[in-house]
C-alpha cells in the first residue's frame, strides 16, 4: 500500500525566498518517484506550483477550525496556540524594507483575532509571522480532520505547531524536518519564542530528521532530543532546470566569489581577511562579495580600511539569473560559514564547474569530497586554498571537473529513499 | 629439492612537510615538520622496528643459518633513524653481522625516479648502495624499487647498473595463468632474474591477520605452514614480501603478531620441505622458468597493481613534471643542502597523498595521509616546491 503523507511546508517553487522551498520541492519529487503520496500544505499557494509530485493544499482557502464546535477540543487548541505577536524572527533586509513600508502593527493582536473563517496568509517571513504561524496551525487542525493520511511531516519551525496540531487531531505519527535551527540563524543570541516552538516540535515528534550531522548534534545538544530519535538525511540538489550560461567577462583577472547573506552566520569577515592575504602575493585577482545583510556596512568599511577596495567589490543582493551569472564569472567560490546546517550554494557553484572552498562548519562538507575544506576561522588555510586554486591551474581543473561529477551524483531520490524507509519504520508498514 | 621461502621486509618513512603557506614562498626554507617526523620515527621505533629487530635476532640465534631474511630500507628512513632513533641502526648492524641478512638496493628517497627519464634514478640507487655499504658493510646485489614498481624499461635500467636480481609484484594482469612461485626473468634483459610477491600469502599476514571477520581468523603458525605446503606443491619459491610496519604498527602487538612470527620459522623448518633463503641465494639456486613481459609499470599497490596511486591524476603529473624538470639544475649545482631537500621532496608518499583515486573511501584516506584531502596535499607540496625552485634558480 502506498504511504500517504500530510506535509506542512512554508514555501514551494516558484514562490520562494530561501532554500526551504527548493528543498521541499526536491524532496517531494524524490518521494513521488518512490511511490509516496503527498498532500503538501502551504500558507499561500500561487496556483502555479508544479503539482506533478504533490497535491497542494492552500491554507488560505481553508476555513479555520471548521468541524470543531466550541467544546473542549476547540479551547484546548486555542490555549495551545498562542496567537498574536509582533516578533520579527528573521528577516532578509530586503524583506524587512518591504514590510517596514507598510504599517507596523501596534496594539495587542489578540484582540483582533477571529478564529473562524479564512485567513489570507502572506506566506512570507513578515512582521506578523508569529500570528501566521499560529493560524497556520489552526488550519492544520481542520485539514488533519478532513484528510486521510498515514504520517505527518513538518518542515522547519514555522510548521511545527501545525504538525503538532495535526498529530493531536489525527493521532498519526509526526516527523519534523530540521533544515535550520535558531542557533544557526542567530548564533548564541537566540529568539526564545522561536526556540520554544522548535523544541516543542522536536519533542512532540516521533522522529526528527536533520539535514546534516552538524544539525543533528545541535538538535541533540541544544534541544535535548534523544539521539536515537534523530536521523540525518543530507539534502541533495536538483539541476533539471539548469541551463548553461555563457557570460562575457568584463575583467581579465580571475574572480573569487562569496555569495550569500552578509550576516554573522555566513562568515563574511573571514573572506575579507583571506582576500587581503592573497592580494598581497597574487595581485591579478578580484574578490566579489555578492549579497546583502546586516554586516554589509561593516564589511565595506573593513575593505576600505585594508585599502583593497579597487580589488574587492560588492554587488548587493542578486536576484534570479544574476546568481548563476555570478557563478559563471567566478574562478573560485568560497563559503566561509560559521554555522551552516547544510548549504546548497557551493553545489550550485560546482554545477557551474567552479572549484569551491567550504567551511568545515557546514553540513554540506559532510557529503562533499571534491571541495577544499577549511575551518571558518582559519584565515591562513582559506588564503592557502584560494591561492592554490589561482596559482596552480591543474588544481582548479581537477577540483572543477571532479566537483561537477560529484554534484551530479547527489540525487534527491537517494535522500527521499531514506525518508521513505523512515516512514515505513514509524508506521510499521 | 627443498622449496624456498624468501622473506623480505620493506622500511620507509618519508620526511613529512610542515604546513607551508603561500606567503612563505621566497622567504622560508624550513619545509619539514621536525616535531612530527621525530615523534613518528620514535613511535615506530619503539612499537615496531626495535621489537621486530630483536625478534629477528632471536630467531637467527635459535635457527642459525637455517633462517634468513632480507630488508629494503630507504635512505630517507636510515637518515631519520640516525637523527631520531640511532638504536634502530645499531640493531640493524647486529642483524647484518649475523650474515643471515641481505640488504637490498633501492632508490635513496623511495622515489618515483624510475618513472622519470632523468639520471636521477641511477644517481639515487648509487647513493643508496653507498649508504648501505657504509652502515652495514655489504654492497647490495639485489634491487627492489619503490612499492615494487617494475616494467621492462625499468628492468633494463636496473640491469645496466649491474644488478642481476629484482623484486616485483606477481600482478595477475601480467602473469595470467602463470604462478608467481617460480623465478622469472626479464623478457628484454634475460640476465635479470625476477622474484614475484605471493600476494595472497603475504597479505594473509599483513592485512588479514587481526581481522576477526576473516573466516580463517585466528591465524596460527601451524595453519599458515599448511597453506605454504599447499602452495608449494608443484612450485619452487614462495616470496613473502611485507611492510615491516606489519609488526607492531599495522598489526599492533596485542594482536599476537609477534608471537606468530616467533613461531613461524620453527614450524616452517620443522616440515623439512622448506628452507629460508635470501633473494640472492634464491636466484642462485633456482633457474628462471620463463620470461616476463611488462610493457607498462606494475606495483604492489591497490587492486590495479599499477602506478595510478602516484601518477593517476593531473595534480600528481603536474607536481611530478615540475619536480623532475629541475633535476639537471640540481645535479649541476651539486649542493649538499639542495640535494638533501631534493631527495626528501621526491618521496613517493607526497604523490600518494595527492591521489583522488580512493578518496571517496574516506577511511582509507585518513589512515594513510597527514592531509585532509588530496587538494590540500597538492597545495602544500606545490607551495614548497615553488620555493625550492626559486631557491635553486637563485643560487
Amino acid at each position: 500500500m502506498k504511504t500517504k503523507v500530510l506535509m506542512f511546508g512554508w514555501e514551494f517553487p516558484p514562490h520562494i525566498s530561501g532554500g526551504l522551498g527548493t528543498a521541499s520541492y526536491g524532496l517531494t519529487k524524490g518521494l513521488a518517484k518512490h511511490g509516496v503520496d503527498i498532500l503538501f500544505v502551504m500558507p499561500k499557494a500561487g496556483g502555479d506550483e508544479d503539482q506533478s509530485a504533490v497535491k497542494i493544499i492552500n491554507a488560505s482557502d481553508v476555513e479555520m477550525m471548521e468541524g470543531f464546535d466550541h467544546g473542549e477540543d476547540y479551547w484546548e487548541f486555542v490555549r495551545f496556540i498562542e496567537i498574536g505577536s509582533n516578533l520579527v524572527p528573521y528577516l532578509d533586509p530586503e524583506l524587512f524594507e518591504k514590510e517596514d513600508s507598510g504599517a507596523i502593527k501596534t496594539g495587542d493582536a489578540r484582540e483582533r483575532v477571529t478564529l473562524r473563517g479564512k485567513y489570507p496568509f502572506s506566506g512570507r517571513y513578515g512582521i506578523n509571522l508569529m500570528e501566521e504561524v499560529a493560524r497556520y496551525a489552526l488550519v492544520a487542525g481542520t485539514i488533519a480532520a478532513r484528510q486521510e493520511f498515514d504520517i505527518i511531516h513538518a518542515h522547519d519551525w514555522l510548521t511545527y505547531t501545525a504538525g503538532i496540531v495535526a498529530k493531536r487531531v489525527s493521532g498519526k505519527p509526526l516527523v519534523v524536518h530540521v533544515h535550520a535551527t535558531e542557533f544557526d540563524r542567530s548564533g548564541e543570541n537566540i529568539n526564545q519564542q522561536v526556540y520554544d516552538i522548535e523544541r516543542q516540535g522536536m519533542h512532540a515528534a516521533d522522529r526528527v530528521i536533520a539535514v546534516s550531522n552538524l544539525t543533528r548534534n545541535i538538535v541533540i545538544k541544544h534541544y535535548g532530543i534523544a539521539p536515537e530519535k534523530v536521523v540525518t538525511v543530507h539534502n541533495a540538489v536538483d539541476f533539471q532546470s539548469y541551463k548553461e550560461m555563457k557570460v562575457e567577462r568584463g575583467v581579465p583577472e580571475k574572480v573569487v566569489t562569496f555569495l550569500g547573506r552578509v550576516t554573522y552566520q555566513k562568515g563574511p569577515e573571514y573572506f575579507i581577511e583571506a582576500a587581503n592575504k592573497v592580494l598581497k602575493y597574487y595581485p591579478d585577482v578580484r574578490f566579489v562579495m555578492a549579497g546583502s545583510g546586516d554586516m554589509l556596512n561593516r564589511a565595506i568599511r573593513r575593505v576600505a580600511q585594508l585599502k583593497i577596495a579597487t580589488r574587492f567589490h560588492f554587488t548587493g543582493f542578486l536576484y534570479g539569473d544574476d546568481v548563476q551569472r555570478m557563478f559563471a564569472q567566478s574562478d573560485v567560490y568560497v563559503m566561509p560559514s560559521v554555522s551552516e546546517p547544510f548549504g546548497i550554494s557551493p553545489l550550485e557553484a560546482m554545477r557551474s564547474g567552479v572549484p569551491t572552498i567550504i567551511s568545515k562548519q557546514s553540513g554540506v562538507s559532510e557529503v562533499l569530497v571534491h571541495s577544499i575544506k577549511v575551518d571558518f576561522w582559519d584565515i591562513d588555510a582559506m588564503a592557502d586554498a584560494i591561492y592554490g586554486l589561482l596559482a596552480y591551474p591543474a588544481l582548479s581543473r581537477v577540483a572543477g571537473r571532479e566537483g561537477l561529477e560529484e554534484v551530479d551524483r547527489l540525487k534527491w531520490e537517494n535522500a527521499a529513499w531514506k525518508i521513505k524507509c523512515l516512514y515505513e519504520e514509524i508506521t510499521g508498514a | 629439492m627443498k622449496k624456498t621461502i624468501c622473506f623480505y621486509f620493506q622500511l620507509h618513512q618519508p620526511v613529512l612537510l610542515r604546513r607551508y603557506h603561500f606567503f612563505d614562498i621566497g622567504k622560508r626554507n624550513d619545509y619539514f615538520d621536525e616535531y612530527m617526523n621525530r615523534s613518528m620515527i620514535r613511535r615506530l621505533a619503539e612499537q615496531c622496528y626495535l621489537p621486530a629487530n630483536y625478534l629477528m635476532l632471536e630467531l637467527i640465534c635459535r635457527h642459525g643459518d637455517r633462517f634468513k631474511i632480507s630488508y629494503s630500507i630507504s635512505g630517507l628512513a636510515l637518515e631519520q633513524f640516525e637523527l631520531h632513533a640511532p638504536e634502530v641502526i645499531e640493531s640493524f648492524k647486529k642483524l647484518a653481522a649475523t650474515g643471515n641478512v641481505e640488504f637490498l638496493a633501492e632508490t635513496y628517497a623511495h622515489s618515483l625516479s624510475s618513472l622519470s627519464p632523468t639520471g636521477e634514478f641511477e644517481s639515487q640507487v648509487r647513493r643508496h648502495a653507498g649508504k648501505i655499504e657504509t652502515l652495514f658493510g655489504q654492497r647490495p646485489v639485489t634491487f627492489r624499487n619503490s612499492s615494487l614498481i617494475y616494467s621492462d624499461e625499468i628492468g633494463e635500467r636496473v640491469f645496466n647498473m649491474g644488478y642481476k636480481t629484482m623484486l616485483t609484484d606477481g600482478a595477475k594482469h601480467v602473469l595470467g595463468w602463470k604462478s608467481p612461485n617460480f623465478v622469472y626473468e626479464s623478457a628484454t634483459r634475460p640476465g635479470l632474474k625476477l622474484l614475484l610477491k605471493d600476494s595472497r600469502l603475504s597479505d594473509d599476514i599483513t592485512v588479514n591477520f587481526s581481522n576477526r571477520k576473516w573466516n580463517e581468523y585466528p591465524l596460527t603458525a601451524d595453519k599458515y605452514v599448511q597453506w605454504l605446503q599447499g602452495e608449494a606443491t608443484g612450485h619452487e619459491v614462495i616470496n613473502l614480501f611485507m611492510n615491516y610496519e606489519t609488526f607492531g604498527e599495522d598489526q599492533p602487538a596485542g594482536t599476537g603478531i609477534f608471537d606468530f612470527m616467533r613461531h613461524l620459522p620453527g614450524r616452517i623448518l620443522d616440515t623439512t620441505d622448506f628452507e629460508c633463503l635470501t633473494p640472492r641465494e634464491t636466484v642462485e639456486k633456482h633457474q628462471a622458468v620463463a620470461p616476463l613481459h611488462v610493457p607498462y609499470p606494475i606495483s604492489w599497490t591497490d587492486e590495479e597493481r599499477d602506478v595510478t596511486s602516484w601518477l593517476g591524476n593531473e595534480l600528481q603529473s603536474t607536481a611530478f613534471e615540475e619536480l623532475y624538470r629541475v633535476q639537471p639544475r640540481v645535479q649541476a649545482l651539486d649542493d649538499p643542502g639542495v640535494n638533501e631537500t631534493y631527495l626528501r621532496l621526491q618521496a613517493s608518499n607526497h604523490f600518494y597523498y595527492m591521489s583522488t583515486k580512493l578518496f571517496s573511501d574516506g577511511d582509507f584516506f585518513t589512515h594513510r595521509s597527514p592531509y585532509d584531502s588530496p587538494y590540500e596535499a597538492f597545495i602544500n607540496y606545490m607551495n614548497v616546491l615553488s620555493d625550492f625552485l626559486i631557491r635553486v634558480n637563485r643560487i
